[in-house]
């Protein structure tokens, strides 16, 4: 098997990542799904880490769980005000950009 | 001495301004102030005149540069007078004969509250012509030639109460707009013919140009003769500018106004001199009107209307005999100035009449009136003796002389020429007489005009019956009126003679106009001869026709010739039916097209992009994850746009 | 492990490769498609974990055990706990609102797939390095190398990032006070207004149920929603039974009745 592979996997899920971002409604799952494409980037820096033969790739995938982390904290924080402002965690219910 | 010729122009429309600007105020001494003007400038012309006369023949030309009108590179426009022969000889006809009819109006505008408006224009008229005839370019000539339009149409319709005169006038202006139309481009070909437009150079430059250029120009300054002169086929306004008072009447034919065209075809001789295409041209438009304006004349029982037709015959003989070049321009002129007084005379004695009879017009309700307005009677009478041409008098000459250079044309155009000028010297001794017979011989046919039945005998008098006010009391005009009729009386009956003796007036113009005296296949005595057997013939039938037998108060239905006669042979139909509808169905397509297709363009693409941005706005839906939709579409499409021009 | 081929994996990499990819492409999937958002979190993480597997065979194996720590083990449960504050079993309706915007998605997402495929296949990548070099020294030893040294600013400024965050979360969280805290004795007061004095009946207390999602019934046999948890009530999550528990009731009774050879009808009758 060619380990070029896992960059086709991770495509493969970013693509999924992506799609579900666009379809589902419900703010945790959108945000389920952005970690999802996050993963999948991490997934392809660890391959071409692979790739090159150095240790570059790794450390920008480590360094992306670690701004993944804070956005998750920062992310989880406004949906949960969000929930508490408008009873409700549907990204369409924050229409507010058409009066 | 030349410096007084800015004078001419400057009196006339110093009164022209004073009069219109100057209000009420002057209600009174309006039209005194009026004609003291117009006379000054007919002083200040006779001066010139007798100065011009004190030089010798070819050094009598005076120019006066007033200032540059329009300075640009390659274009350059004066205002500049010129006064040679020509000139001089419309200055006094025009100063002379409209001075008289200002004193005329005096007495037949009295009772009109807007006299000083009205003197106010006659001023603005006579002030236009005279820059008309004085320019020495074709552009200020132009602006004179607007300004006779405009004063012709402030006239015309100065009874706008009445609906007939604001339409005349109307009319008038419009027609004549198609005639200035072939100067303006007359003007235009000179200018990219000749790089100027000043009279001197383009007449000089005639030699080196080509025939085809002096055709189009030629023919262009036609168009606007044409328009102005009252000629076919833009004759149409003349008969109902009678519409106007009956001294504008008087000015139009007489002095200025229709001579205008004349004075432009005679003044750019060397360009039709250079077209013998054009000049042949001229003399069939001439020889049409004539015959036309004379025909009308016969059917018409108007008296205004039937003068009306006379002046575009009379016309119609100038236009022809400045057809003919050289051999012709002196006798345009002189027929013109000849013309001019017995036209006047004629015009002036017909507001009389009709001062007289309440403002009546229709012929067949005038009758026997010689004995209640003898100076208008025989001051008419020399007119109408001095227009058909009765020897001795000023039409004789003149007339004669046209007839004759017709014939001096050669060949076969000659023949037709003449002849056609011959048989409308009959006809306008039919017509004339018919004219005199009506208004002053015969029954007083206006005495029983209420029962408006010829069969019925006159014994009774209507006025028992009917009232008084119903019936007219003729009566003659003041003094005011009669004397420029006396006047011009003098002039037909002497002008003629006094020109022709000795060939005084073709020396005095032949500096200008040239003269040549052509090859006529009849002797002058042969056609003078042949002249007074169509006279004696036409004088006679109209005798005939309307001396022996009484005249009908209603007209008879009459030939179908007749019938088109009084409808102006048909013009208006004609134009009514060519122009107007030609010109609705045009507007009518052109609206359809305007409404279709242009308004479809414009509305549809309104509509389109209304409807587009309806769609569109539907993307704006608010919700976030459709943008986002639209942000991954492009962010594909910017991807897949990279692989193809990596891939290409 | 230590030995990665450059141009093929081994065998046993290539088996685990399409089990686990194939399980972790059902994950994803699930995650995007399973209605309730507790399901889709557990999706989630079970797909993260066998990316740490992944993350592990191509030789990061920091990254693999913190993938399972830090991703897996706080985040997801993170992810966990909002759900439950947000409320675990709010089904996330489907049914799409915004016309067309599932098969934009689908056609996005499908078509975007194509071209990262598309680039992948264009690139030439058929040599690997292997990690064997870089691995020398141990993954954690370089790793801490180079962070330490090439990308120190990175490593800081991330540092402030993380401080910055959990100060953002506090504040976005954090509700003030906007009215006085009553105090036990307006409690109280307010209680005796209120038409409960006694404390609120609890679930299920008449029934044969003590789940908290069911109605205790009233003697004639009707739920009392005031025996659900508030929560539950506003949610419309509460379970009615009380059909079921007459039914059996009456089945009770008509055993008894059979029993006792009473009839039904005689009964009625000395009624």
């Amino acid at each position: 098997m060619n380990p070029v592979n896992y960059l086709y996997l991770a495509a493969l899920l970013f693509a999924i990542g992506a799609t579900g971002v666009l379809i589902r409604r419900n703010a945790i799952v959108v945000f389920m799904c952005i970690e999802l494409m996050l993963n999948a980037c991490n997934l392809a820096f660890v391959a071409f880490s692979r790739l090159h033969g150095n240790l570059d790739g790794q450390i920008i995938a480590f360094f992306t769980m670690v701004v993944a982390a804070a956005e998750v904290v920062v992310g989880l924080a406004i949906i949960v005000s969000l929930f508490r402002s408008r009873h409700s965690a549907s990204v369409d219910d924050a229409s507010l950009m058409k009066l | 001495m030349e410096n007084l010729i800015a004078l001419l122009v400057a009196a006339p429309l110093l009164g022209a301004a004073v009069l219109l600007c100057g209000g009420r105020r002057l209600d009174r001494v309006g039209h005194w102030l009026g004609t003291l003007l117009a006379a000054a400038s007919f002083v200040v012309g006779a001066v010139l005149f007798a100065d011009m006369l004190g030089r010798g023949a070819e050094e009598r030309t005076l120019s006066q540069h007033l200032f540059s009108w329009i300075p640009v590179e390659g274009f350059q426009a004066d205002v500049a007078f010129q006064l040679d022969q020509l000139s001089m000889t419309f200055v006094l006809l025009i100063t002379g004969v409209g001075t008289l009819i200002h004193i005329y109006s005096i007495g037949y505008m009295e009772h009109d509250e807007r006299r000083r408006r009205f003197f106010g224009y006659l001023n603005l008229f006579l002030a236009a012509m005279l820059i008309l005839v004085l320019a020495d370019n074709y552009l200020l000539l132009y602006v004179g030639w607007e300004g006779v339009g405009l004063a012709s149409y402030l006239l015309i319709g100065f009874w706008q109460h009445k609906p007939s005169a604001a339409t005349a006038a109307k009319k008038a202006f419009l027609v004549n707009r198609v005639g200035d139309m072939g100067l303006s481009i007359a003007i235009m070909l000179m200018f990219t013919t000749f790089g100027t437009f000043a009279f001197g150079p383009v007449l000089e430059a005639t030699g080196e140009t080509s025939e085809g250029k002096l055709t189009a120009i030629g023919l262009m300054l036609l168009l606007a003769a044409c328009g102005k002169s009252a000629q076919v086929p833009l004759q149409s306004w003349l008969g109902d500018a009678m519409e106007g008072p009956t001294p504008v009447s008087a000015l139009i034919h007489a002095a200025t106004m229709v001579t205008a065209g004349v004075y432009l075809i005679v003044r750019s001789g060397a360009i039709f001199n250079g077209a013998p295409d054009a000049q042949l041209v001229v003399t069939v438009v001439g020889a049409v009107t004539l015959l036309f304006g004379a025909i009308v004349g016969c059917a018409k029982d108007d008296i205004k209307k039937a003068l009306a037709g006379s002046t575009m015959s009379q016309i119609g003989y100038m236009i022809l005999a400045a057809g003919l070049g050289p051999i012709g321009y002196v006798f345009a002129i002189m027929h013109l100035v000849t013309h001019g007084f017995f036209k006047a005379g004629l015009f002036l004695g017909a507001g009389s009449v009709m001062h007289g009879m309440n403002d009546e017009v229709d012929m067949r309700k005038y009758g026997g009136l010689r004995k209640y307005m003898p100076v208008t009677f025989v001051t008419f009478g020399l007119g109408y003796l001095a227009i058909i041409g009765f020897p001795g008098l000023s039409g004789f000459f003149s007339k004669d002389k046209i007839i004759e250079a017709a014939f001096a044309k050669g060949g076969a155009e000659g023949w037709i020429l003449g002849s056609v000028a011959l048989l409308g010297a009959a006809i306008t001794a039919f017509y004339m007489t018919r004219v005199m017979i009506m208004t002053f011989f015969g029954e007083e046919r206006w005495r029983h005009r209420a029962t408006a039945s010829p069969d019925q005998p006159s014994a009774e008098p209507a006025a028992e019956t009917h009232g008084e006010h119903d019936e007219p009391h003729p009566h003659e005009s003041p003094r005011s009126m009669t004397i420029p009729m006396i006047v011009l009386a003098f002039g037909s009956v002497f002008a003629g003679g006094f020109f022709s003796i000795g060939d005084r007036f073709m020396h005095w113009l032949e500096p200008v106009t040239r003269h040549d005296h052509g090859h006529s296949p009849l002797s002058a005595a042969t056609v003078t001869g042949a002249t007074m057997v169509v006279l004696i013939i036409g004088v006679a039938l109209a005798y005939v026709q309307y001396g022996r037998r009484p005249v009908p108060v209603t007209a008879p239905r009459g030939s179908l010739l007749t019938r088109a006669a009084r409808r102006d042979l048909l013009q208006d139909d004609f134009n009514h039916v060519v122009l107007v509808r030609g010109g609705e169905h045009l507007t009518r397509s052109l609206v359809y097209v305007d409404h279709t297709l242009v308004d479809g363009v414009v509305n549809g693409t309104a509509a389109s992009v209304g409807g587009l941005s309806g769609r569109l706005r539907k993307m704006q839906n608010g919700y976030a994850r459709s943008y986002a939709v639209s942000m991954f579409g492009g962010v594909a499409v910017l991807i897949a746009a990279t692989l193809l021009m990596r891939a290409v | 492990m230590t030995e990665l081929a450059a141009y093929t994996t081994s065998t046993g990499e290539a088996v685990q490769f399409w089990v686990l990819g194939t399980v972790a492409v059902i994950g994803a999937l699930c995650t995007i498609l399973m209605k309730k958002a507790v399901h889709s979190a557990l999706c989630l993480a079970g797909t993260m974990i066998i990316l740490a597997v992944f993350y592990l065979a191509n030789g990061a194996y920091f990254l693999g055990i913190v993938q399972v720590v830090v991703y897996t083990g706080a985040i997801m449960m993170l992810f966990l706990f909002v759900v439950m504050l947000v409320g675990v079993t709010a089904a996330d309706s489907l049914k799409e609102t915004i016309k067309g915007q599932r098969w934009l998605a689908g056609l996005c997402g499908f078509g975007f797939a194509v071209l990262l495929f598309a680039g992948i296949g264009n690139a030439s990548v058929n040599e690997f390095a292997g990690m064997g070099k870089a691995n020398a020294g141990g993954n954690v030893e370089g790793l801490a190398e180079s962070i330490f040294t090439k990308y120190v600013f990175a490593f800081e400024i991330t540092g402030a990032l993380l401080i910055t965050a959990t100060v953002g979360a506090m504040v976005l969280t954090h509700r003030e006070r906007t009215e006085r805290a009553k105090t036990q004795r307006e409690m109280s007061e307010a209680r005796v207004r209120s038409n409960h004095l006694p404390p609120l009946p609890a679930p299920g207390v008449y029934a044969r149920h003590n789940a908290v999602d069911i109605a205790g019934l009233l003697p004639d046999g009707t739920p009392s929603e005031l025996t659900v948890n508030k929560t539950l009530r506003e949610r419309g999550q509460i379970r009615d039974v009380s059909n079921e528990a007459l039914d059996d009731l009456r089945a009770l009774e008509q055993r008894s009745a059979d029993r006792l050879e009473r009839s039904p009808k005689t009964e009625e009758a000395s009624k």
